[in-house]
């Protein structure tokens, strides 16, 4: 089953152009660009793995390119992001993160809502 | 052999275009002298934009290697000519971002075992679409120290010069003798830095007029005792030891605007006109350590 997390996800992967052009797109922001791989892209699991550290003062993709290609020739089999942090007074919080790598067999699951007493929800892992 | 003539190109149109034009003058009036280095900047802007042409025609030639050491005394404009450069490749589309990323070998080698690769890969990873100037490069290589890690860093930009040269032109700069030396000892990095460019000492004349565009930018004037101090100056002070050429004569310039003010301030009171707030004159110059030196010895 496809992954739908983060931005773009619910259009075809993107190419490592349009990847580049997103990336640039951060980078003109301002935003600090990181990447991040998980072998458990369960929607509770919010802390993925860094890959390197994030990375301060880029002007050009070129630099976060490489790393994402660093990164899938390491874990090809994992799931990989590219997220891009905003530290600017006000927002201080991520402002795009999308995937750049999915494995060939994504694992199935689905999230099943349950009514509980009063107005609690309980959210089940069906896989 | 086609039958049709192709058609005919126009690199001049390609030229003023290319926004080059604008660079290389600016390289021309604010940098006085540097015959050799002009020349050679000239070469390699000439060299991208016949490539660009050729390129328009479908004549692949690779990206040719750009990376260069300057070599120089201290004070030969190295970190200008570099500042320049990135704007003119920037202007050629050579470089993407055109801008200059200046580190040291602090900035490159780190204290312990593993702490060099991340730290030098960042400061890379940032002058990508740029170009990354490394000032005093034969610090990395220390031979007296074998654990030294700035051979790590070395190996990284190695592979980095090699393998990413459309990403990134490096420039490595530094006094001459010890380049040399630097080089002899890493052959790898000789063998693929293409441009050996040394920068020659600036003449009397020249540091004259060097202290000319320097005192225009900062607003001030020689009045006509003042530049023949200025001019005396000069020829004394490069036959003293610790010489930096065109840095000394700022540092020359900033203490004699710190006399002009001292001696406006002693005559307050006094109506002050702006010729006045902007004249240096013989006085000022003249009471400079040079000088006193000089009387010493006579």
């Amino acid at each position: 089953m496809r992954l739908t997390q983060g931005t773009f996800s619910f259009l075809p992967d993107l190419s490592d152009a349009q990847i580049r052009a997103q990336i640039e797109y951060c980078l003109g922001r301002g935003w600090a660009v990181s990447v991040e791989y998980t072998d458990d892209p369960h929607p509770r699991n919010a802390y993925w793995e860094m890959y390197g550290m994030p990375m301060f003062d880029l002007k050009e993709a070129a630099g976060v390119m490489a790393e994402v290609d660093a990164c899938r020739k390491t874990f090809p089999r994992h799931y990989v992001k590219v997220n891009a942090f905003d530290a600017t007074h006000g927002w201080e919080a991520l402002r795009l993160s999308f995937i750049v790598n999915r494995p060939p067999n994504e694992p199935h699951f689905s999230l099943e809502r349950e009514e509980g007493a009063g107005r609690l929800q309980r959210y089940r892992l069906r896989y | 052999m086609s039958a049709s003539p192709s058609p005919a190109l126009d690199l001049d149109t390609l030229y003023r275009e290319s926004h080059v034009a604008g660079a290389l003058e600016a390289l021309e009036r604010e940098l006085v002298g540097l015959v050799p280095v002009k020349t050679r900047v000239r070469e390699i802007a000439a060299l991208l934009v016949v490539d660009k042409l050729r390129r328009s025609v479908g004549l692949e030639a690779g990206a040719p290697s750009l990376h260069m050491s300057f070599t120089g005394n201290p004070g030969t404009g190295k970190t200008t000519v570099a500042l320049r450069m990135a704007e003119i490749l920037h202007a050629l589309g050579y470089s993407r971002k055109g801008h200059l990323v200046a580190v040291t070998r602090d900035d490159l080698v780190g204290q312990y075992i593993g702490h060099t690769a991340p730290k030098t890969k960042e400061v890379l990873k940032r002058a990508m679409g740029g170009v990354l100037f490394i000032d005093e490069a034969y610090y990395l290589y220390r031979p007296e120290n074998e654990r030294d890690y700035g051979q790590e860093a070395i190996e990284i930009l190695l592979q980095v010069v090699e393998n990413q040269r459309e990403d990134l032109v490096v420039i490595l700069a530094g006094y001459k003798d010890r380049m040399d030396r630097f080089f002899s000892s890493n052959p790898g990095m000789a063998s693929r830095i293409a441009h050996h460019i040394d920068f020659p000492d600036y003449d009397e004349r020249e540091l004259l007029a060097i202290a000319g565009l320097m005192l225009d930018n900062m607003k001030y004037r020689l009045d006509a005792g003042g530049e023949a101090a200025l001019r005396e100056y000069i020829a004394l002070r490069k036959t003293q030891p610790h010489f930096a050429n065109a840095r000394s004569i700022r540092n020359a310039l900033d203490r004699a605007r710190l006399r002009q003010a001292k001696r406006l301030f002693e005559q307050r009171g006094t109506p002050l006109t702006r010729e006045a707030l902007m004249a240096i004159t013989a006085a000022d110059i003249r009471a400079s350590r040079v000088f006193k030196n000089k009387e010493k010895i006579a």
